[in-house]
């Protein structure tokens, strides 16, 4: 246990965080690591590329069948894939009932109490986008994940997204350990993206730890329910995936406490760059109606 | 050596300072504004009430599925009352508040049972809405004489959101519409009880009144229907108080909620007059009632002769003379019996002070029969009564009065320990701490297992039970070891 390093992959939902943070665990395991990835996502999508399967059974799943969590054995949720990588899926309710939050607290407890982490050199959580309620932190609190790695992209919700989830770790940051690892910038070839993600890394107090380029291999991959890790060992994006999974590997101890930036300055920031104009204040809140009739007393 | 009431009102303003000594400045900011001794001629207590409960302290509260479970719905009879969450909340409240009732329990009536869907984790990831369908399904089979089913919300119903009024629909559909009542009242909402009680008399009004039309074609009003509004029949209370409307030429027509039945609810909008006994958990409905029916209501006070004589004048006053000279025939009747308790039990207590900390209406209510009994009420305050309850209690207590409201387990102890009272009356949390500080208690919830204390029969039985409490002798054969050396 004493070297067991515990991740986890936040993000905007859509960026990309269950493909790239799949693809660089199993660069990971090519290094010779032990590795468990614990999905923490109702949709239960974070190992299916790991798994070649379209979703596993998941913890809630099999205890809402079995009776309650107690009655499940670990072997019950923990499957095997791509270079001996463990995966449990926590899963949860569908959507609109129940409380999915409680569902991820449920299962994280459940995998420690069973030992799911022993012997186990990484253990990996992919979380929802969203940090909507405490149940979606449980892996950023006490004695959880050790760095968070958020991956975003040059949009500009993409960069919200990433300042907002910086908020939830510098406030267990200061009551728990935990630190931001590194922006990870999954390309979306918007204008000046590596740019404006190096400044963002700056503001946030962190860094651009890799910035992974779009390929196409990856979706090519993906079609077939594998990491581009298994399909092209020998591709660049391959390469790629290998060089983020080489630089989180040597980022221990090296997580920051985030500074997050309000509003106003995330959208400086963006002004900054050219990718947003200045909104004009005076216009804020008129119809078409009223701007018409206003130029129209101008003239 | 008695005390003046300038100089009573002196030590309990002296008392007040000296139990907000022990707070933080802010803490005893704010409790001082329920803290206060009642002056003569004022129309208020002037104590602020109805208000959050401080962190820290030992509130004496309840909370809102408290007061809807345990007080609004849970006596009526003939209807099953599902605690709706984890177990817990259902264990505490089961077998009700001793609300006697008749019928044969498990067959026609529940009131002593107790069900609920104990939920699990999973019910709490997935949501309970299917384990509720499959209850009420139990319910049907097991239950078949059940008339109809509340859903008494837990705190976790609200937080995760279950969708419990469309499972209602649903299952009333399926089960030819009978009646199923969903209750908001998750513990979290409000500040005590009193929300609770609140929530429960709306979905009285909007799953009952607003679906009872045209049921129960075979009833027959008679002028002199009226309906017992707040009397949870506690050791039996509401029956010794409709045996006297009875007797005066009134016919009850229902029972709230003590032994009541759902079509008792159901017909309560054909009633004459609402008497309300319980003003704090029921005016709501009966304000309803009086806007949407036009039925007026009345409050009235049972316990102890003197005021149970007052209110039965004034309901008979919202009846023709046949039923003041009725009103006239009762008073006269048990005058004798309420003279022989009198003499025996008023040489024994006259003089006697009382302290009480009780919920929202027997604060002020039960002083007349005190007084009746020679007896003073030195000290009285509300768990969650509102600001139009410390103006009503204006009507009962005397210059001087010590009031307090949503008292803290510490301030009580210590206003007992100086006003040094021959009884408290509060309830079971704060029984054996004043018996073992040597003052004789009788619960004034429960009745400490006694009852009725409504009516001409409930007075005697009050009078006994006071008696028996403070003149026991073994407050005598006590000794305090320390004091000796």
């Amino acid at each position: 246990m004493a070297n067991l390093r515990q991740i986890a992959f936040y993000g905007k939902g859509g960026i990309g965080k269950s493909t790239t943070s799949q693809n660089t665990l199993a660069a990971l395991a090519d290094l010779g690591q032990k590795i468990l990835i614990v999905g923490c996502d109702p949709k239960a999508d974070s190992t299916r590329l790991i798994l070649h399967a379209k979703a596993q059974d998941t913890i809630l799943s099999l205890a809402a069948d079995a009776g309650s969590v107690e009655d499940l054995e670990l072997e019950d949720v923990m499957k095997v894939g791509f270079k001996g990588i463990r995966c449990v899926e926590s899963g949860g309710p569908e959507p609109g009932v129940g409380c999915a939050g409680r569902g991820v607290i449920t299962s994280i407890n459940f995998l420690e109490e069973e030992g799911a982490y022993d012997n186990m050199d990484y253990v990996s959580y992919d979380v929802l986008g969203d940090v909507v309620c405490g149940g979606f932190a449980m892996p950023i609190r006490e004695n959880k994940a050790q760095e968070i790695y958020i991956v975003m992209s040059g949009e500009m919700m993409a960069m919200y997204a990433a300042n907002n989830i910086s908020k939830g770790i510098l406030k267990y940051a200061n009551s728990g350990g935990v630190r931001l690892g590194g922006l990870v910038c999954n390309e979306r070839q918007t204008d000046k993206e590596l740019e404006l993600a190096e400044s963002l890394a700056v503001k946030l107090n962190t860094k651009l730890i890799h910035f992974v380029p779009r390929d196409n291999i990856v979706q090519h991959a993906e079609l077939r329910r594998m990491t581009v890790l298994e399909y092209a060992p020998d591709s660049k994006q391959a390469d790629e995936y290998r060089s983020l999974a080489t630089k989180i590997h040597a980022n221990a101890g090296n997580g920051t406490i985030p500074t997050p930036i309000t509003m106003d300055e995330l959208e400086d920031l963006l002004m900054e760059h050219g990718i947003m104009k200045r909104v004009d204040e005076s216009v804020v809140g008129k119809t078409a109606a009223e701007l018409a009739a206003e130029l129209a007393a101008a003239q | 050596m008695s005390l003046t009431v300038e100089q009573v009102k002196v030590r309990n303003q002296a008392l007040i300072e000296e139990v907000l000594e022990v707070y933080p400045e802010k803490t005893a900011k704010r409790r001082a504004k329920h803290l206060n001794v009642y002056e003569e001629g004022k129309t208020d207590c002037n104590v602020k009430s109805n208000i959050k409960s401080i962190p820290g302290v030992m509130t004496i509260r309840g909370c809102a599925y408290a007061g809807s479970k345990g007080v609004v719905w849970g006596p009526i009879k003939d209807m099953v009352h599902i605690s709706h969450g984890p177990v817990g909340c259902g264990q505490y409240s089961w077998a009700a508040r001793r609300n006697y009732y008749i019928g044969t329990t498990g067959v026609d009536t529940f009131v002593t049972m107790q069900f609920t869907s104990d939920f699990q984790e999973k019910d709490i990831v997935f949501g309970g809405d299917k384990k509720l369908e499959k209850i009420m399904d139990e319910i049907e089979d097991l239950f078949p004489l059940n008339k109809g089913i509340t859903v008494q919300s837990e705190c976790p119903i609200g937080l995760i959101g279950d969708d419990i009024e469309a499972v209602s629909k649903k299952k009333s559909k399926e089960f030819g519409g009978k009646t199923i009542v969903p209750v908001r009242c998750e513990g979290f909402r409000g500040v005590s009880q009193s929300l609770g009680h609140h929530i429960a008399n709306d979905t009285v009004r909007d799953w009952i009144f607003d679906k009872s039309e045209g049921k129960h074609p075979e009833f027959v009003s008679t002028p002199y229907d009226v309906s017992i509004i707040g009397d949870y029949n506690i050791g039996g209370d509401a029956w010794a108080s409709r045996i006297l409307l009875e007797e005066m030429g009134l016919r009850v027509i229902a029972q709230w909620s003590g032994d009541g039945s759902i079509a008792e609810l159901e017909n309560t909008p054909k009633a004459k007059l609402n008497v309300l006994h319980c003003y704090r958990s029921m005016n709501y409905i009966s304000r309803h009632m009086e806007e949407k029916y036009g039925i007026p209501w009345v409050e009235y006070n049972f316990f102890g002769p003197s005021k149970i004589e007052a209110s039965l004048r004034e309901i008979a006053s919202h009846f023709d003379d046949k039923i003041k000279e009725g009103a006239e025939r009762v008073i006269a009747k048990y005058k004798p019996l309420m003279q022989a308790v009198i003499d025996k039990y008023k040489p024994r207590l006259a003089g006697k002070t009382v302290m009480l900390f009780v919920g929202g209406l027997r604060p002020r209510h039960v002083i007349g029969a005190y007084e009746d009994l020679g007896m003073e009420v030195v000290g009285t305050g509300y768990e969650f009564g509102h600001n139009d309850d410390y103006q009503r209690t204006t009507h009962y207590v005397k210059d001087g009065t010590l009031i307090y409201d949503d008292v803290t387990g510490y301030e009580f102890e210590k206003f007992v320990e100086k006003v040094q009272p021959d009884l408290v009356g509060s309830g079971i949390k704060e029984k054996y701490v004043f018996q073992k500080m040597g003052v004789p208690f009788r619960q004034m919830h429960s009745w400490d297992y006694s009852g009725p204390y409504h009516g001409y029969d409930g007075f005697a039985i009050f009078a006994r039970d006071m008696d028996m409490a403070i003149n026991n002798p073994i407050w005598g054969l006590t000794k305090t070891p320390w004091a000796n050396s």
